[in-house]
């Protein structure tokens, strides 16, 4: 392994500069759960680690009548326990609660989450130099794609791997980045962008910037959400296929509607056909079988992966179903 | 052209078992590198190197962690646990006798893993289910199968410390 330099941050504007100024060579570091593997792999060389750990006020989690707010270096245990996420924004709690293990979630935050890199193993071998590490090739365009993308992929094939992001789209969370100069907040779908926009980067973030927080406007009372995951070990795993489902209720009555799909596309799905299919649907009359179908009929699978477009229709109509019957 | 340097270093302070140790480590160094080959600790093991099997598990300010993933320098002025802190061979914890008793290590590579994982549930719920138990071990894997004996063992263990 190259050295590298691991330096504690204290401010934002130091740990902002810092990165900046070693571009393309450095990188931040929060939890280390997924970077240190890239290192250790040899997936990834860097020159310094910008550690973001000490940075003030980024562990909180501020719960008031306007919603949440999340600090980028509260850990993805702290997410799943909250009391107050867990009564109101249960999608999210049970995406937080979903990853990994115990170990990783004691110390994986949510900064680290929505900013991993990709698990696709050719991307994670050092073997395989391919487009998204500036190659020539996809090497699981033809064979190898088991667990690769159904949906929303051109020539990378790689499913984004965080099962919080699907849950914070479908709650209409907003990213808050920062740099020395200051914040900038967006929207998080529009945080991530595919290989298509970007092939060598996930997010939207330019040299200097990290996440620093997370916001979540409070769900109206008639709201309730759901996370589900698909997973080929029951025990931990990424997701094959998952889905978040935010639905607005009133008088039985959907009034609002957000379907988002994890594990299938380059970024967390969004599928708007769905989400105005349903709404103004009388929940007793929803064929959440069709509404399934509906959420992958753009689906293109590959080679080895056709599994995943029944398994997520099938997803769908679960946690469709689970909602209305609340 | 200037010279890359060969490593970089820094002094920490790493407080294991309730002592503390100052230590000058590699700023690539692992925590559980510096365990194992600095401070002699050689209970969590070293197995995928990866933050999948469990058998590194520590806790650091109490909460279980994989030691491999994490870097020592994330962990200057924290407290960490190791197995080693438990009891010796002399005088092993409840949890230690447990396992003992109820046949819950095979080869015992993972078994330091297992009972540090097993520490923090039952330091903060003292009667456990069995699906809590098996959510608290989840990552930690055992690949002679001693599953059922190990879920025995930490039952064990909480009857034996509730009576
Ligand atoms: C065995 C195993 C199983 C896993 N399973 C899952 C799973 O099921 N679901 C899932 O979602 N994840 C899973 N993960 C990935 C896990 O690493 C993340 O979920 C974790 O949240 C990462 O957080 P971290 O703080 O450790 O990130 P780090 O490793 O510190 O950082 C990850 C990446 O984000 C960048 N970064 C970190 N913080 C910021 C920030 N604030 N702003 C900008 N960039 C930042 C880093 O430069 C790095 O590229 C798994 C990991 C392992 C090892
Ligand atoms: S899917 Fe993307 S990351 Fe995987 S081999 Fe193809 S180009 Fe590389």
């Amino acid at each position: 392994m190259k050295p590298f330099k691991f330096e504690q941050a204290t401010t934002a504007v130091q740990a902002s500069q810092t990165h900046a100024d070693a571009a393309p060579n450095a990188r931040f570091i929060s939890g280390g759960t997924d970077i240190l593997g890239e290192i250790k792999e040899s997936v990834l060389e860097v020159n310094i680690l910008v550690s973001l750990a000490g940075l003030s006020g980024a562990s909180e989690i501020i719960s008031s009548d306007l919603g949440l707010e999340i600090g980028a270096l509260v850990t993805l245990a702290r997410i799943a326990s909250d009391q107050s996420i867990v009564e109101t924004y249960p999608a999210l709690a049970q995406a937080a609660e979903s990853v990994a293990t115990p170990q990783i979630r004691n110390v994986g935050t949510l900064g680290g989450n929505l900013c991993q890199r990709p698990r696709c193993w050719y991307y994670r071998s050092p073997l395989f130099d391919c487009l998204k590490k500036g190659g020539e090739t996809c090497f699981a365009s033809d064979e190898g794609n088991k667990y690769h993308a159904i949906l929303g992929a051109e020539n990378c094939h790689i499913v984004h791997p965080s099962d919080v992001a699907v849950a914070l789209l479908a709650l209409d969370a907003t990213v808050v980045v920062s740099n020395a100069s200051g914040d900038r907040q967006m929207p998080i779908g529009d945080f991530f962008v595919s290989p298509d926009v970007n092939m060598l980067a996930e997010n939207v973030l330019e040299p200097g910037e990290f996440v620093s927080k997370v916001k979540i406007p409070k769900p109206s009372s008639g709201t309730r959400s759901v996370y589900l995951k698909a997973k080929e070990r029951q025990a931990y795993d990424f997701a094959l296929s998952s889905v978040a489902v935010s639905l607005e209720v009133r008088d039985e009555t959907i009034t609002q509607a957000h379907v988002v799909l994890g594990g299938v596309a380059p970024v967390p799905y969004s599928v708007p056909q769905v989400d105005s299919e349903l709404t103004g649907q009388k929940i007793r009359e929803v064929d959440v079988q069709a509404i399934g179908q509906l959420a992958v009929k753009d689906a293109q699978p590959l080679s080895d992966n056709s599994y995943k477009v029944r398994l997520t229709a099938s997803m769908v109509a679960r946690a469709v179903s689970r909602l209305i019957s609340e | 052209m200037a010279q890359l340097p060969i490593s970089y270093s820094a002094s920490i302070t790493l407080n294991v078992n309730g002592t503390d140790h100052q230590i000058e480590v590699d700023h690539r160094w692992t925590l559980l590198r510096v365990l194992r080959d600095v401070l002699g600790l050689t209970g969590a093991k070293r197995g995928c190197d990866r933050g999948e099997c469990g058998a590194c598990t520590v806790l650091v300010d109490g909460d279980p962690v994989c030691s491999c993933s994490m870097l020592a320098l994330q962990v200057g002025g924290r407290q960490v646990r190791t197995v080693e802190g438990l009891g010796d061979a002399n005088s092993l914890n409840v949890l230690q006798e447990a396992f003992l008793a109820e046949d819950g290590g095979q080869c015992g590579f993972c078994t330091p893993g297992f009972i540090m994982s097993a520490t923090a549930l039952l330091e903060s719920n003292t009667d456990p289910t069995e699906d809590e138990i098996k959510a608290a071990l989840v990552g930690n894997i055992c690949r002679c199968n001693a599953y059922g004996r190990i879920i025995e063992s930490v039952k064990a263990a909480a009857k034996s410390e509730a009576s």
